[in-house]
């Protein structure tokens, strides 16, 4: 067995026991990089300097006892929307190109405090605008199980980065499925946990109300072991919650006897690849198998979570983008006359065509006279989402269903129309205009051989029982593997 | 006949909170700090960065509205106003607009037609911009975040006023909650006290609002006096010529005397405000509500009643020492201590007014202990110093706040009693002034005030008056 192939539980209890050292565990990361990056291109920055740097001062800290959890020593990746104090952070935009933010976000700093070692920054769509990662202004990241297809986005780089060996796992954001989608599409572990449990603080918004930072793994465990590093409550994010259960690692059994289990019908209804519904359909036999009763159920207000969602996000960004401006950082036009002009070319040039695109949306959701009939019904459609989902909860456990209706898609395909790409959301977007927890796990293969996840939604603070669920199933399925393990593409060390 | 026309105001007034930190962050608010040395990434909208509500803030802007009788909401949200400019980082404004702190409260000032209420609409929270340095000679302009996020809350009156005179009431009457809350300190030339004038002019007797203009820009009263007289004028010369308001902001110019037009109706901007995602609602609950009305002192208008039935001083005497807290605190405490309000008042609005003037200091930063001004009413009633050295002890206390029976001991201050010492004085004045005491002696009593002043003189100002005019009088009656 190679050394990428251990999970992040597995590396640092090998680092622990010294059978490795973090040096050693950062060297094959940083190797396995350099092979796939020519190829897969999961990384907008590479932070090699740094990493060996980090690895001498966690190896030391692991002699002296400082770190004792089970991410001291291991390589991650960030995504690059996530604040890095001194390492560039540029959310995959010309606008904020060499912007060196000068303090991190409070996930990177629980990270550090856990002892991983950041070794780089991972490409997104544009400022997380996008389901493909074709958005970024820095090149496209392709999938590691077929290159000729997108990693799905927005955390596409972080999902690939996994998938690739390059990241024993990493860190990336969901706004309305972008660490979801790409995980399913990518054959990893994903999960956006509840809102306010990870802290905002230093994640670029995009939009602040949907936002969360979430961990994207090999497996179950590793997930469980990262977002119990990460999530904090943080005094400087007025959104973030306390939480006194956040050890989700323990008691990771899988025992799911007595588990309520709804399939919405809506989710595995039309428009859903045969594959992909196979794919639900035995995860649900499974379960039952492992003595959970699934049935049958209906959250018919599935149809308006993407207008929702768009409204919403888009009202938000358009806001929240606007510091980008050319006075205090970030690109500036090389020419124009006066304030208005230099506003106009720099944020005109600064950004992509989707960006624009949303933030014009949005300026029109929200201006007078167009403010209730579009953002005011939205957030009354949000409420309206949320409801039907407490009711659901009343009666299941957990809901399970696809991550998206398709598996991963042909570079090109997705940005020849917006609106279809928008419709591909439609089972991730309601879960974070409900602020609910949910998790994508692999699940099976197409006839294509591409990975095909599942996702598991659970009530408002209900993470447990979502890990325990996947716990459950991962157990039932046949061995997974990563996407570099399947092609042989396994570089490094032999340990 | 000429038409009589009805000047309609409201105004708008912007007050900086006097918090230690700021709004959202925990940068210092200290004024005049170098460029951008009281900065993060909050308050320069740097990516990634949170607001986070200061609060204090909340009690400071429900003090007011509680002092104001607003209805304080319970629940109230903060919303963001967008528009692109250089001194606002984040290119938008966290403030309040659907659901502010306090709604529907007024105030009562004083007419010349007797007491009347000025309707409040609104007070909400929000932050302050930063400030544009713009650079003539490079054409180029720099930006200090210092201000920026630096709490305000805005109050928001009803159409209420007719006239200047009720306007500057309205806002020495805000002033004047204000700084006894010790919410702001409230200057106007400093810009911690700043007012958007909204009005609009109608035939008397018409109950159609006419169209309104803003002005800003109005940094003293004086500024807003001349501001009121100078757009009133303008419009009633337009409606007289058969043209028609236009509804827009206009600039005032001091140095001037008249305004100009900034923007109108037409290109005024869509802030396409929406609720803050980054904040929760406001929620005050009962027990903290009550533990602000608890902390409210009693106002100043209170205190001019209060003390002419407690201390039996004059309406003017209250009206004079309650102007500001602080000498008001001092006038009470020194009252209780010599059990003599008179003189505590006389003191307050006698030698410290002068001294303010004199010192040219803030009345408001005048802090001295009642104490040793009650030492001092205490010596002269004893009729220990006189006049003249009363003050110059006065003067110790008002600048060093110097405990005064050390100080008089030390200076030697005590007048003298000693029969002996005063009458050799008088005497020796008498001899050496033959013609005053012949003129005196004739009945010119004028010249007596001019032997005293000898007496005095050769008593290096030590001498107790009353008896040295006993004696003086004693010796003059006496023949020759």
């Amino acid at each position: 067995m190679e050394l990428i192939q251990f999970t992040a539980a597995e590396l640092s209890e090998k680092i622990r026991r010294k059978e490795i050292s973090v040096l050693e565990a950062v060297k094959a990361s940083l190797d396995q990089i350099r092979q796939m990056e020519p190829e897969i291109h999961s990384f907008v920055t590479v932070t090699e300097e740094y990493a060996y740097k980090r690895a001498q001062k966690v190896e030391k800290g692991i002699r002296d006892g400082q770190y004792r959890g089970p991410l001291a020593g291991v390589p991650t990746a960030v995504k690059d929307n996530i604040c890095t104090a001194g390492i560039p952070t540029t959310c995959s935009s010309k606008m904020l190109e060499g912007f060196v933010p000068p303090y991190s976000a409070e996930a990177v700093r629980c990270l550090e405090r856990a002892g991983a070692i950041i070794i780089g920054k991972t490409n997104m769509d544009e400022f997380a605008m996008g389901s493909t990662t074709e958005t970024s202004a820095f090149g496209i990241t392709r999938n590691p199980w077929d290159r000729e297809r997108v990693p799905g986005g927005s955390s596409g780089g972080s999902c690939a980065a996994v998938a690739a060996g390059e990241a024993f796992f990493a860190l990336g954001s969901d706004t309305g499925g972008s660490i979801r989608q790409p995980s399913s599409w990518c054959g990893v572990t994903g999960m956006k946990p509840t809102y306010g449990t990870v802290s905002r603080n230093g994640l670029i918004a995009y939009g602040s109300s949907l936002d969360q930072i979430g961990p994207i793994a090999k497996n179950v465990k590793d997930c469980a072991l990262v977002l119990e590093a990460v999530a904090s409550w943080d005094p400087m994010d007025s959104t973030s919650m306390k939480r006194q259960d956040l050890r989700f690692s323990e008691n990771l059994t899988g025992d799911v006897r007595g588990f309520r289990v709804g399939i919405p019908k809506e989710y595995v209804g039309e428009g859903v690849e045969p594959d992909v519904r196979k794919a639900v359909e035995r995860a649900a036999a499974l379960l039952e198998a492992a003595g959970a009763a699934v049935e049958q159920c209906s959250l018919k207000n599935t149809r308006y979570a993407i207008p929702t969602y768009y409204i919403i996000a888009s009202a938000e960004a358009s806001s929240n983008l606007s510091r980008f401006d050319g006075v205090k950082y970030g690109y500036r036009a090389s020419e124009y006359e006066g304030l208005h002009e230099m506003y106009k070319r720099s944020r005109s040039q600064g950004f992509g065509t989707e960006v624009k695109r949303r933030i014009m949306l949005g300026s029109f959701v929200l201006s007078s006279g167009y403010y209730d009939a579009y953002y005011l019904k939205a957030l009354r459609a949000k409420a309206v989402i949320k409801e039907e989902f407490d009711q659901a909860f009343s009666k299941y456990d957990v809901i399970l269903g696809p991550a998206a209706p398709t598996a991963a898609t042909r570079i090109g395909e997705s940005l020849k129309d917006p609106i279809q790409m928008y419709l591909g959301d439609i089972f991730t977007v309601s879960v974070n205009l409900a602020g609910l927890p949910a998790l994508t796990l692999p699940a099976g293969l197409t006839e294509d051989g591409l990975p095909v996840g599942v996702q598991i939604i659970g009530g408002c603070f209900q993470e447990g029982k979502i890990f325990q669920a996947a716990c459950s199933l991962e157990q039932a399925l046949e061995p997974w593997h990563m996407a570099f393990e399947k092609e042989g593409h396994v570089h490094g060390k032999t340990v | 006949m000429a038409k009589q026309y009805e000047t309609v105001i409201g105004l708008e007034v912007h007050v900086e909170l006097a918090t230690k930190s700021k709004i959202f962050c925990g940068c210092s608010t200290r004024f005049g700090g170098a460029p951008n040395t009281q900065t993060c990434p909050v308050c320069a909208g740097f990516p990634g960065a949170l607001p986070v509500l200061n609060r204090q803030v909340v009690e400071y802007a429900a003090a007011v509205g509680i002092a104001c009788n607003c209805h304080i909401n319970r629940l109230s949200r903060f919303d963001r106003k967008n528009y692109f400019y250089p001194d606002n980082p984040q290119n938008y404004q966290i403030s309040q607009f659907y659901i502010p702190i306090c709604q529907n409260g007024w105030v009562e000032i004083d007419t010349p037609a007797g007491p009347k209420k000025i309707g409040i609409h609104e007070i909400h929270m929000e932050e302050d911009a930063g400030k544009l340095i713009h650079d003539e000679w490079e054409e180029s302009s720099l930006v200090d975040f210092n201000r920026s996020g630096v709490p305000l809350i805005e109050i928001v009156s009803e159409a209420d006023m007719r006239n200047a005179q009720e306007v500057i009431a309205y806002l020495e009457k805000l002033r004047s909650v204000i700084q006894y809350l010790g919410v702001s300190d409230c200057r106007l030339q400093e810009g911690s006290m700043r007012a958007d004038v909204n009005l609009s002019v109608r035939e008397a007797g018409s109950s159609v609002l006419g169209t309104r203009t803003e002005m800003k820009n109005l940094n003293s009263f004086k500024a807003i006096t001349h501001a009121i007289d100078g757009e009133r004028e303008r419009q009633i010369e337009l409606l007289e010529a058969g043209k028609t308001v236009i509804q827009e902001t206009r600039r005032w110019d001091e140095n001037k005397e008249s305004s100009r037009a900034m923007r109108s109706k037409e290109d005024a901007k869509d802030y396409r405000y929406f609720p803050e995602p980054d904040l929760p609602p406001v929620v005050i609950s009962e027990e903290w509500l009550e533990a602000i009305r608890s902390r409210q002192p009693e106002f100043a208008h209170e205190r001019v009643k209060r003390y002419q039935e407690e201390y039996k001083i004059s309406e003017k005497e209250a009206v004079m020492v309650t102007e500001y807290r602080n000498l008001a605190d001092i006038f009470e405490e020194t009252a209780k201590l010599t059990g003599n309000p008179k003189k505590s008042v006389n003191w307050m609005t006698g030698e410290t007014m002068r001294l303010i003037n004199d010192r040219g200091v803030r009345p408001e930063k005048i802090r001295f202990t009642p104490a040793h001004l009650a030492a001092l009413i205490q010596e002269t009633e004893k009729g220990e110093l006189t006049n003249q050295g009363a003050r110059e002890v006065f003067e110790q206390i008002f600048d060093r706040d110097q405990e005064p029976t050390a100080y008089i001991e030390e200076k030697g201050l005590r007048v003298v009693k000693n029969d002996g010492l005063l009458m050799e004085a008088v005497q020796s004045v008498v001899d050496s002034n033959p013609d005053a005491v012949t003129q005196y002696r004739e009945g010119k009593v004028k010249v007596l005030g001019f032997l005293m002043g000898q007496v005095m003189k050769a008593m290096k100002g030590k001498a107790d008056p009353e008896k040295a005019r006993q004696m003086m009088e004693e010796i003059l009656k006496q023949e020759p």
